[in-house]
């Protein structure tokens, strides 16, 4: 059994601890969190052991792993403590506020030799994972464009200010919804390393951006557009999407489908000529516990399997999410 | 419970395989006059049991249903609650305290909210029973015979371990509201478990099943299992796995299984309503022979 602690438990931070409850191989030694009403739920009926220190909490439990899901401006601060006391981390996105405080984390996670992971999940989607296979397999020839979407109705109205409306806790579309666009591209082409100009629109928001439009140039060299809009009510849900083109074919996909063309007939194993389409539902792996997504226990049981010593460290480090924080300050410099 | 049940995600740009799919149903089901005709068609296919989600579109359902009481005489509405994404787009808003004080009619919680105190277990039961009276307004003289808990929240609290709230829920609706609970879940044999240990007593599970094994937690061969040698009242949901699976296979399949009470299924042509519920009853009838 591994032991596991919760440091956050709001809306992304209750879902990993349910996950974390079911999981046969986890015991859930701690919960923190600054609601009383929280907290007195989850000790009630979760019989969980609840703190409001995390520090204190962490001396009492002795976790060997805790999942970060505070607001994001707290990651930096708390990820230090628990990287000093080599403990393993899990910690929800966006990894930091800015990338020198980042920076300093991988390096101290290095030393330290912990499992370190960032909750971008879309590379626990079966249809992003094959995308990425696709494109390792040089099946598109030159890649020379890729679009990177996402859209979805986060604020449709002028709204009450909360964290999520200001910049300095990590609000906004760009830090919020447009980091998980600009992470899948990181990973399925390559880093971005330079932006040749954003645009940021607020649409409902004082003092956030609701949109982000931006052209981004990898460290590979190729090119491409971000179009992330979080205002976008015609979507019921959260909507990411990648186009990725070069000379040999073209893919176009989402968390649900997945449709690859391919000029040549023998490019890959399993494509044909053509356009080829595919469903999440052949590509997903099966979970022992589902909530709200396959990809939110694959990562978490990929974590826990990290910390064991089963996997290796190797989807989602403080690095790769390093890259995307980078990147977006990269964004948001160019849209000055 | 009916062998066939009539769902709701077409009408709701619920599509688990294309987001294209999902557009051109929100733009074909845009006018509730489209949601109406298609009940009705599947009306005319002998399906007289509607289960749908606590959206706000339905509360306009239920008044078309209420206004021509001799023309939906037999027909009966299985609440699904709550509309999830009501709630997710609150507490990122207002946080989890916030959504609660938003959502809970009346003063109980400002009363409970005040700080230092301690919450107590029947404090949390007592909010959860107001959330669900205030989903269950929009059915007000409407036939709801039984009521589901979203498979969401199910599957939230069975993993926080929090079994006496899903065991409230079973004690509330049947107390108040006369009905049988029902729970959508994703993670069946467990919740079974969990369920039985609370004294639930052949309870109504409403599950993935389906041939492919998609989005059945824990794998199609502990659901197999589970059907053949326990005792609860099963719905198939997502027998196609999302339209994956040929639409006659996928039935096959289901109608096969032992223990299966009802089929859910959703459809957005007369077309696809009368083919499902043609293939159900025959693998039916050659089960029966």
């Amino acid at each position: 059994m591994i032991k596991v602690a919760l440091i956050g438990a709001g809306k992304m931070g209750i879902s990993h601890l349910s996950i974390l409850g079911a999981h046969p191989d986890v015991e859930v030694v701690g919960v923190c969190d600054t609601s009383k009403m929280v907290n007195d739920f989850l000790s009630k009926y979760g019989k969980f052991n609840c703190f409001t220190d995390y520090q204190k909490m962490v001396d009492e439990v002795k976790p060997e792993a805790v999942v970060v899901a505070v607001p994001t401006k707290f990651h930096y601060p708390v990820i230090k403590y628990l990287l000093e006391k080599k403990i393993s981390v899990f910690a929800e996105k966006p990894f930091c506020l800015n990338a020198s405080q980042g920076q300093e984390l991988v390096t101290l996670a290095g030393k330290q030799q912990i499992v370190n992971q960032v909750g971008y999940h879309n590379k626990f989607i079966g249809t992003f994972s094959e995308v990425k296979k696709i494109i390792s397999s040089g099946a598109l020839g030159n890649i020379y464009h890729f679009v990177g979407e996402a859209y979805g109705p986060v604020v449709i109205k002028p709204k009450q200010d909360t964290w999520r409306s200001d910049p300095s806790e990590g609000g906004g579309c760009l830090l919020d919804y447009a980091s998980h666009v600009i992470d899948l591209i990181n990973d399925l082409l390559a880093p971005v390393n330079s932006v040749k100009g954003s645009l940021l629109k607020s649409i409902y928001s004082n003092n956030v951006e609701d949109a982000v439009y931006s052209l981004l140039e990898l460290s590979n060299g190729v090119s491409g557009v971000l179009s992330v809009n979080w205002s976008d009510d015609t979507y019921r849900k959260m909507s990411t999407t990648v186009t990725i083109i070069g000379t040999q074919g073209k893919i176009v996909s989402d968390a649900n489908e997945l449709k690859v063309f391919l000029k040549d007939s023998n490019a890959l194993k399993g494509y044909s000529k053509g356009w080829n389409v595919s469903y999440i539902t052949d590509l997903t792996e099966q979970v022992d516990f589902y909530l709200r997504g396959e990809e939110y226990s694959l990562q978490m049981d990929y974590f826990v399997r990290a910390v064991a010593g089963k996997v290796p460290n190797s989807i989602n480090t403080f690095q790769s999410a390093w890259y995307t924080d980078n990147a977006i300050e990269l964004i948001k410099n160019s849209s000055k | 419970m009916e062998r066939i049940l009539f769902g709701d995600n077409q009408f709701f740009a619920v599509n688990h395989i294309s987001d294209e799919k999902s557009r051109s149903q929100s733009i074909k089901f845009r006018e509730d006059s489209a949601i109406i005709k298609t009940l009705d068609e599947a009306r005319s296919f002998g399906i007289n049991t509607f289960m749908c989600t606590t959206h706000d579109r339905i509360a306009n359902i239920c008044e078309i249903v209420r206004n021509d009481p001799e023309k939906y005489k037999d027909f009966k509405i299985y609440p699904c609650m709550p509309y999830a994404h009501k709630y997710a787009n609150a507490v990122t808003e207002l946080g989890i305290a916030g959504t609660i004080k938003q959502y809970v009619p009346g003063n109980l919680f400002g009363s409970i909210l005040k700080g230092g105190v301690a919450y107590l277990s029947k404090d949390f039961l007592s909010i959860m029973e107001l959330l669900v009276d205030a989903e269950m307004k929009m059915f007000k003289g409407v036939n709801t015979p039984v009521i589901f808990l979203q498979n969401v929240i199910t599957d939230l609290f069975l993993g926080l371990h929090a079994d006496e709230i899903l065991i409230g829920f079973y004690n509330y609706v049947k107390k108040k509201y006369n009905a049988e609970a029902g729970f959508i879940t994703m993670n069946m044999p467990k919740l079974l478990d969990v369920l039985e240990d609370g004294g639930v007593k052949n309870p109504i599970i409403c599950s993935s099943i389906n041939k492919v094994g998609f989005r059945m937690s824990g794998g199609k061969d502990l659901y197999e299992e589970t059907l053949k040698t326990r005792q609860f009242r099963a719905i198939a949901m997502q027998v196609l796995g999302g339209g994956a699976i040929h639409p006659k296979e996928a039935i096959e399949y289901v109608c096969n299984l032992p223990n299966i009470e009802s089929i859910l299924f959703g459809a957005s042509s007369k077309a696809n309503i009368q083919n499902t519920v043609e293939t159900i009853r025959h693998f039916d009838s050659i089960n029966k022979a």
